[in-house]
C-alpha cells in the first residue's frame, strides 16, 4: 500500500487560495491599503501594517529562484518519489512561493528557468498549484 | 556604562554528549549546572539567576527555568527566564546575564541548554514512518510539496549561494574535513576517533542536495551550562576568568534568500565596538555551524573575506589545524557535539583557559563566538578574552 501525501488544511485565511486553484487561478494576498502583494497568507501587511486584504489572480508566470533535491524521506507519502525537487518560485508579480516543478528531472533544474503555473487536483477540495517550464 | 570586561564566564559544565540516555532533558540541565558550579568553586546557594534555552525535547514544558529551579531546589532567584532565539540563544542568554549582573539585578547567573531528542535504539517498527511527525513538520502547504525541516530550508539558501558565487560542494566539504581534524584532537568529541577525508565527504549520502550527510550537524543528548558573574567575583574563583569583552546581536528580518546574509554584520558592529577590537585581534574563531554552509556565510559576514568568496577562502587549508585561522577548534557542532550555540561558547572558554590540550591554540587571547538561528535570521556575537 502506498501512503498518502500530507494534505494542506484549509483555513478561513487560506480558503481563497484553494478556491482559486480549483478554478485554475493562481492567487496571492493583496494589502488593500497599500497594494503590496504577499504569500503565504498572513494577518497583516509587513509594509503598512494594515489588516485589510483580499486575494488577486496573478499571471502564473515566474522563474526558479532556488531549489533543493530531497533524498531523506520525512513522510511516507514521499517514499516512492525520492529524490524529488522542491523549488522556490519567484512570481512575475514579486512574491515567492514553494512548489514542485513537473516534467523536469531534479538534476536538470537551473535557477532562472522560466515557469508557468499548472494545477494538480488532489481531492474535491484541494488543488495544488505546481509549475512547468514556460 | 560600558559592559566591556564588566563580567566573566567563571564556570563551565559539559555533561556526557551524544547517544547517552541516562537523563531526561531536565536531568541533563541539572547535571550541567552542577558541573559548572563545581568548576567555578561555587554552590547552588550562590546562584541567584537562571536562564534556560530549552531544546526540542522540552516540547510543551512551559516555564523551563522554573522547572529547572524546582528540579534543583534553587531558592530566592533574582533573575529567571526561558529564552528562545534559535541557535543565537546561547549568546543572547549570556548577554542578558551580563547586563543583569552589571546593573545589579543578579550576581551569579547560570545559563543552560539541554536536550534529549535521541531515544535508545528500538526494534524497527514495521513500515517506518519517517521522522516528520516527531518534529511536527508534516503539516500545511509546504508539506504537500514535500518540503520538511530545517535541512531543506538551508539547502535552498545554499543552492542560491552556489548559483550566484560558484560555491562548490568540495568547498563545503573542506569545512567538514577541517572540523573533523579538530575533533580528532578533542577527546570529548563524538567523532574523536573517526578521521574523515574529502572523499568520505563526497561519498556520504545526500540528505537534501546540496547537502551531504556530512554537511549537517550532529544531534546530541546532553546539557551544557556556563556561570556568568562579575569580573571582580570571577577573579576570586577557582578558574581564571574568561572576560566578556564585547557582545552584540543582529536580527535583520526580511528574506535571507534575497540577501544570503546573516545578522552577523550588525552584531559584529556592536560587539567589536564595545570590545575595542578589530578582526585582526582575534586568535580563535568559534562559529555556529548547523551546516558547513553556515560557517561559510558567517565568515563572509564578519568580513574575513568578501561576500561570495567564502568558498575559496575555506578551501586552501587555512581553517585546518595548523592553519592561519583556527576555527571551531573542538570539532564544532559538525563533529564534536550539538548543544545549539553552547558548543562554540564552551570551546572558546576552553581555549581562553588554555585547556585545549592537543588542540590548544598557542597564546590565544581573544576568541570570537557566533550564534545563529532561524534561517540566517537571528545572530549573537560574543568576544571573549583571558585579558582585560
Amino acid at each position: 500500500m502506498t501512503a498518502a501525501k500530507p494534505l494542506p488544511t484549509i483555513t478561513d485565511e487560506t480558503r481563497p487560495f484553494y478556491e482559486g486553484a480549483k478554478l485554475r487561478e493562481l492567487r496571492v494576498q493583496r494589502c488593500t491599503a497599500c497594494d503590496t502583494l504577499r504569500f503565504p497568507a498572513r494577518a497583516l501587511c509587513s509594509t503598512c501594517l494594515s489588516t485589510a486584504s483580499d486575494w488577486v489572480r496573478v499571471s502564473g508566470a515566474g522563474e526558479v529562484f532556488s531549489f533543493n533535491v530531497m533524498h531523506q524521506v520525512y513522510h511516507p507519502g514521499f517514499a516512492a518519489e525520492v529524490p524529488y525537487a522542491v523549488i522556490v518560485v519567484r512570481l512575475a508579480e514579486g512574491p515567492k512561493m514553494l512548489s514542485n516543478l513537473v516534467g523536469v528531472d531534479p538534476h536538470a533544474i537551473r535557477i532562472g528557468l522560466p515557469l508557468r503555473v499548472v494545477f494538480e487536483d488532489l481531492t474535491d477540495e484541494i488543488t495544488l498549484p505546481k509549475f512547468a517550464p514556460a | 556604562m560600558s559592559l566591556r570586561g564588566a563580567t566573566a564566564i567563571a564556570g563551565l559544565g559539559i555533561t556526557r554528549q551524544g547517544k547517552v540516555y541516562d537523563h531526561s532533558q531536565v536531568g541533563f540541565a541539572a547535571e550541567a549546572v552542577r558541573l559548572a558550579l563545581d568548576d567555578a568553586g561555587l554552590t547552588r546557594a550562590d546562584v541567584d539567576g537562571l536562564l534556560v534555552n530549552p531544546g526540542l525535547s522540552w516540547g510543551d514544558m512551559g516555564m523551563a527555568s522554573f522547572q529547572l529551579q524546582q528540579a534543583m531546589g534553587l531558592r530566592d532567584l533574582r533573575l529567571s527566564s526561558s529564552m528562545s532565539s534559535g541557535g543565537a540563544t546561547a549568546g543572547t542568554m549570556i548577554q542578558v546575564a551580563a547586563q543583569a549582573i552589571a546593573s545589579g539585578l543578579a550576581n551569579v547567573v547560570a545559563c543552560v541548554f539541554s536536550d534529549a531528542p535521541l531515544k535508545p535504539p528500538q526494534p524497527k517498527a514495521a513500515g517506518g514512518s519517517g521522522s516528520a511527525g516527531a518534529y511536527g513538520f508534516g503539516r500545511g502547504l509546504d508539506a504537500a510539496y514535500g518540503q520538511f525541516g530545517v535541512n531543506a530550508m538551508y539547502a535552498l539558501v545554499a543552492q542560491r549561494h552556489m548559483h550566484l558565487y560558484g560555491t562548490t560542494n568540495d568547498q563545503l566539504g573542506a569545512i567538514a574535513v577541517a572540523e573533523r581534524a579538530w575533533a580528532n584532537r578533542n577527546p570529548a568529541a563524538q567523532f574523536h576517533a573517526t578521521p574523515m577525508t574529502l572523499d568520505d565527504y563526497r561519498r556520504s549520502r545526500w540528505v537534501v542536495e546540496p547537502f551531504h550527510l556530512l554537511d549537517c550537524c550532529l544531534v546530541s543528548n546532553g546539557g551544557l551550562a556556563v556561570i556568568v558573574t562579575s569580573a571582580d567575583r570571577a577573579r576570586d574563583l577557582r578558574r581564571p576568568p574568561v572576560y566578556l569583552l564585547g557582545m552584540g546581536q543582529g536580527h535583520p528580518g526580511g528574506d535571507p534568500l534575497d540577501t544570503l546574509t546573516s545578522g552577523a554584520p550588525m552584531a559584529k558592529q556592536t560587539a567589536f565596538s564595545m570590545a575595542g577590537i578589530e578582526l585582526s585581534d582575534i586568535d580563535v574563531v568559534e562559529l555556529y555551524d548547523c551546516y558547513t554552509f553556515t560557517v561559510l556565510v558567517t565568515l563572509e559576514d564578519y568580513g574575513f573575506c568578501a561576500k561570495g568568496e567564502g568558498g575559496p577562502f575555506v578551501a586552501d587549508g587555512r581553517i585546518t589545524p595548523g592553519g592561519a585561522l583556527p576555527l571551531n577548534t573542538g570539532g564544532g557542532q559538525l563533529s564534536s557535539f550539538y548543544m545549539w550555540g553552547m558548543t562554540p561558547i564552551s570551546e572558546a572558554v576552553i581555549q581562553m583557559r588554555g585547556d585545549g590540550g592537543a588542540r590548544q591554540v598557542p597564546d590565544a587571547q581573544v576568541a570570537l563566538v557566533s550564534g545563529n538561528g532561524g534561517i540566517l535570521s537571528t545572530h549573537a556575537t560574543l568576544v571573549l578574552s583571558n585579558q582585560l
